[in-house]
């Protein structure tokens, strides 16, 4: 399919908007919540959570014997949530570790989410087939009414952080001193962590249980690269959020045998890995550029000096001294004559026929400047 | 009961030693969640070297699995390196990557062989007995068996020679490097077994019961005992009994076997974090009330020693104003001078209170300290 | 008035005392320091004054009133160490948060706050660093923002945590400057310190602490040798001339509680 026509279907075909317009939303609000997780630390709370919900998705899906998107949302936020409130109640009642609690909530409360699902997948009826895309994800199976359901309780989500914008900022990056002010810190931490929790049940049909953990992480820690603002930080995790989910939804709805969880997962980690390596400043290119970038004024500095050293010892400026004169100085770093043409580019050194360099008088100032620098470093 | 019956039992016996026993370390290097990155991961190496095999049963797809647990903690560590990202940001950067690409890999290219990722993940232990080891076309038993036995003699074998190797690296890593053990070296050398001992297992069991046995059972056995000897043991017997606990629920119940074990291994953590006896729940806030009235009974002692002989003794004794000072509710100061008075720690004069030397002596000796 | 009254005040972490019954009278318009050896229960008292922590029993009165309903009067410099400098926000936004109590829920920082929060700045001489990200910041820096975000909460007393921790010198005549300023303009000043050498420059009033109540009052008064040598049970960092270096392990309240750990107080009952 070409890529006019996967434009055109975009916009006009039924499933693939239904789609493309479920797996933006879910990826705006994971992308949000995202961002005030990674901050936190709680990068792995979003994989304890999703793995929590499936003995809520599957005790939904028993009472109310049919797929009705909103009772599974409901009954995997509550097993969510329970789970949750757990790891902070092991954390907070024993001297387990809170990874050790993070583990222990996510193989318990899947492995009773198993046990109930093999009384359900015994039941032959049609839609329990719906039942096993919660593992993976499948977006093909995302009709209106899921995507309603998506876009209501994502907008709650989104209106509490608005709301209450100030009082996460503070919970995130002060939280004693939040309490020394007279705010409730733990009712905010309650409260953010059931929007999470509402963040990462929304996505689950679409992504799955397995993967939803990734819609939380990859997004933030790819925007947290690019800003030094939270406010910013948000808006990009929620782009870069939307980008994955459209990006890997349509690719798995385009496509035969590519569930959508593992398609968006792949594309948020390439937003990673690009943030990663190209963001300003930060990033790992611009580190490397900086690197060398340090390493080049080290080695001009050096052949300067050593220019400067050698022309002492001679009355007349201009005299040439041989390269490998320079290159016998400079042993240890090499790279001479590199150097020497970046200085002659620079009009601080000039080149004679015979292979000779001597410094300009630009070049004499240079030096004089490099060493009172360095004296001033050693002082 | 039939043999295959006995078989399964035997087997998910195994698979819960063998798992409980890294499990302790992963727990105490506060790297729990390791054991789910992994478990998740080896997929990816079992689906590439199924590609080159093209055998399912092929010894080399264990090797490739262990080698991508291996590149999993690398990774991790390495995103970590970079200092750009918190190290649970770079767990849950790395594995759901590494597994979505082998879940792409399985639905786009292997759907029609043995690698359906439900069975993957959910893993089904009734039908690891199915593959027989047979040698000369007599049947020795189950390979699962076989192959996680040799995973457990393997385990053990490098707990009991790198016992005090672990042991310090774990409580102080910087110790260890200075006492010339690499911390770094001995790191990889326990994450590969623990990523063979989730190859393993997760054949058998599925990638979510290798992180319940792998945590669970270490995270109670670590609320019963101080002694590291007596964690390994206890993680090793509760992995166990859990194991068998699981397969007769299954059984009864007719359900999935490795969530009934999942499952009993969380009712078991769930009884040990309520009951144990010094630092269960329950033990911990019966004992809470205790201190609390003898605590309260010594901050009266102190109290009425700080005033001693000040001007203002007279009112701050005074048994019907302690609760303006001390902010207690009178029933509770009641009940403390009452109790405080058996045991001789004062004694009432003319409408206040006053230390016996006794008490005096005691709240003494608790400021002096 | 006085700023601050403790009555009988004994907190305690899981029942390991922190402090022992305590009586303590602050008045108003002074300059404070709270000195006592690790494990002494300084950031604990602070913390206790604040409400961060509930008394085992006793009270803290702020201007003659439960602190619960005088939070407004308070404001708080946490230790530098208590925070993820790395976390994505500007100094001019750390600033501001000192008036988030006063905004109460939902309003929004707008105009005011900036303003505000500019004026602060001023007083601890960083308004060109404003928006400057805070993992930019040197130690010093981030002592300054803190105290910035003190000052915008427009308190009456200000409780401070260790406020020349790992600070230049210059970073420190600069705070002495604004807690002067503080003091001159009739607020009260309530520091954690541990440079001894320096007490009777800075403060005028001063709290020996050792679990239990040393010594409080002036200086003059109260900063004896014989007091300090109670107050460190007889091992006197005073002339070592680093008293700081052993400071650094006092880290939060809960490492004073730990200190307090080996404290074989409890046997004394049984």
């Amino acid at each position: 399919m070409d890529a006019g026509r996967l434009l055109h279907d975009l916009f006009f075909d039924y499933t693939l908007r239904t789609v493309a317009l479920g797996a933006m939303a879910l990826g705006v609000v994971s992308g949000t919540l995202g961002a005030f997780a990674v901050l936190r630390r709680q990068s792995l709370l979003g994989d304890a959570i999703s793995h929590a919900a499936l003995p809520g998705i599957v005790l939904a899906f028993m009472f109310t014997g049919a797929k009705d998107p909103l009772w599974l949302v409901v009954g995997a936020a509550v097993a969510g949530w329970l789970g949750a409130l757990t790891v902070m109640w092991i954390v907070r009642q024993s001297r387990l570790p809170e990874d050790t609690a993070l583990g222990i909530v996510l193989s318990v409360f899947f492995g009773i989410g198993l046990v109930l699902l093999t009384y359900v997948q015994r039941e032959p009826t049609a839609s329990q087939a719906g039942l096993n895309t919660f593992l993976f994800g499948q977006a093909a199976t995302l009709v209106v009414d899921d995507v309603i359901v998506i876009a209501v309780l994502g907008s709650v989500a989104l209106g509490v952080v608005a709301l209450f914008w100030k009082e996460f900022k503070l919970l995130s990056f002060d939280r004693e001193f939040g309490k020394s002010l007279g705010i409730g810190m733990r009712g905010i931490d309650v409260l953010l962590t059931t929007v999470l929790v509402i963040a990462i049940v929304i996505g689950l049909q679409t992504v799955g249980v397995v993967l939803m953990s990734a819609m939380v992480v990859a997004p933030a820690a790819a925007a947290r690269q690019w800003t030094d603002s939270l406010g910013v930080m948000v808006v990009l995790s929620a782009v870069f959020g939307a980008l994955g989910g459209v990006t890997g939804a349509v690719a798995s709805s385009t496509a035969a045998g590519i569930p959508t969880g593992p398609a968006i997962v792949l594309a948020v980690t390439m937003v990673v890995v690009l943030s990663i390596a190209l963001a300003p400043r930060r990033g790992l290119v611009w580190e490397w550029v900086r690197h060398k970038r340090n390493q080049q004024t080290v080695r001009t500095g050096a052949v300067l000096t050593d220019l400067y050293a050698l022309a002492s010892h001679h009355k007349e400026r201009g005299h040439g001294h041989k390269l490998a004169v320079l290159q016998a100085m400079d042993a240890r770093r090499g790279g001479v004559r590199r150097t020497l043409d970046v200085l002659a580019s620079r009009g601080l050194a000039a080149r004679a026929a015979d292979d000779t360099w001597s410094l300009t008088e630009q070049g004499e100032q240079e030096a004089r400047a490099e060493i009172a620098r360095r004296e001033g470093d050693d002082a | 009961m039939s043999t295959i019956d006995i078989e399964i039992q035997l087997i998910a016996v195994v698979v819960a030693v063998s798992c409980a026993l890294p499990g302790v370390y992963l727990v105490l290097r506060r790297m729990a969640m390791m054991s789910d990155a992994i478990s998740h991961t080896v997929l990816l190496g079992i689906v590439l070297a199924f590609f080159v095999t093209g055998d399912i049963a092929s010894p080399l797809l264990i090797i490739a699995a262990a080698a991508t647990g291996m590149l999993t903690v690398t990774l991790v560590e390495s995103v970590r390196g970079t200092r750009l990202v918190t190290q649970d940001a770079a767990i849950g950067l790395v594995f759901p990557a590494l597994f979505s690409i082998a879940v792409i890999l399985i639905s786009r290219y292997a759907g029609d062989v043995h690698l359906d990722t439900d069975a993957v993940l959910l893993g089904e232990l009734a039908f690891a007995p199915f593959t027989r080891l047979e040698v000369g076309g007599v049947d020795l038993g189950p390979k699962t068996l076989y192959v996680m036995g040799g995973v457990l003699l393997l385990n053990v074998g490098f707990i009991i020679t790198f016992y005090k190797e672990l042991k310090l690296t774990t409580f102080d890593a910087a110790l260890a490097a200075s006492l010339g053990f690499s911390p770094v070296l001995l790191h990889y050398a326990f994450m590969g077994l623990v990523s063979v001992t989730a190859v393993g297992a997760f054949d058998a069991v599925g990638s979510v019961l290798v992180v319940a046995l792998m945590i669970v059972p270490p995270a109670g056995a670590y609320l019963l005992t101080e002694k590291l000897r007596w964690m390994i043991v206890l993680s090793a017997l509760l992995g166990a009994s859990s194991a068998l606990a699981g397969y007769w629920v299954a059984w009864v119940a007719d359900a999935s076997i490795a969530g009934s074990i999942a499952s009993v291994t969380g009712a078991q953590f769930l009884l040990i974090f309520l009951l144990a006896p010094e630092r269960g729940v329950i033990a911990q806030s019966m004992r809470r009330a205790r201190q609390r009235v003898e605590f309260a009974q010594l901050m009266l002692a102190i109290h009425l020693l700080n005033h001693e002989g000040t001007p203002e003794a007279e009112r701050e004794s005074r048994e019907s104003e302690l609760h303006e000072h001390l902010r207690w509710s009178p029933k509770f100061v009641a009940r403390i001078v009452r109790l405080a008075e058996r045991e001789e720690l004062i004694e009432r004069e003319a409408g206040g209170l006053r230390l016996t030397p006794a008490g005096r002596a005691v709240a003494r000796s608790a400021i002096a300290a | 008035m006085n700023a601050i009254e403790i009555n009988d005040l004994t907190v305690a972490y899981q029942d390991k005392p922190v402090l022992w019954d305590l009586d303590l009278t602050v008045p108003s318009g002074i300059l404070m320091a709270v000195v006592g050896p690790n494990g002494a229960g300084k950031t604990t008292l602070i913390k206790a004054i604040l409400g961060l922590i509930d008394p085992a029993a006793g009270q803290v009165l702020v201007q003659g009133k439960p602190y619960r309903r005088q939070r407004h009067l308070l404001a708080y410099v946490p230790q530098r160490g208590s925070v993820d400098w790395d976390f994505p926000t500007s100094v001019l936004d750390v600033v501001m948060m000192g008036r988030y109590g006063a905004l109460g829920w939902i309003r929004r920082p707008g105009g005011r706050e900036r303003a505000l929060a500019m004026q602060a700045l001023d007083k601890v001489g960083m308004t060109d660093l404003a928006e400057r990200q805070i993992s930019q910041l040197s130690g010093g820096q981030q002592q300054r923002v803190f105290l910035a975000r003190a000052l915008v909460q427009d308190a009456c007393i200000y409780l401070m945590d260790e406020p020349f921790q790992g600070v230049d010198a210059k970073t420190e005549r600069a705070i002495m400057d604004v807690l002067r300023e503080l003091r001159d303009t009739g607020n009260t000043v309530i520091a954690v310190h541990h440079a001894l050498q320096t007490v009777p420059e800075y403060f005028d009033w001063v709290t020996l602490l050792n679990v239990r109540l040393i010594a409080a009052g002036p200086v003059k008064e109260a900063f004896t040798e014989a007091n300090i040598r109670l107050a460190y049970s007889g091992r006197v960092p005073f002339h070592s001339g680093t008293s700081n270096g052993t400071s650094n392990g006092d880290g939060s309240g809960k490492g004073d509680g730990d200190d307090a750990d080996d404290a074989p107080w409890l046997s004394a009952l049984r």
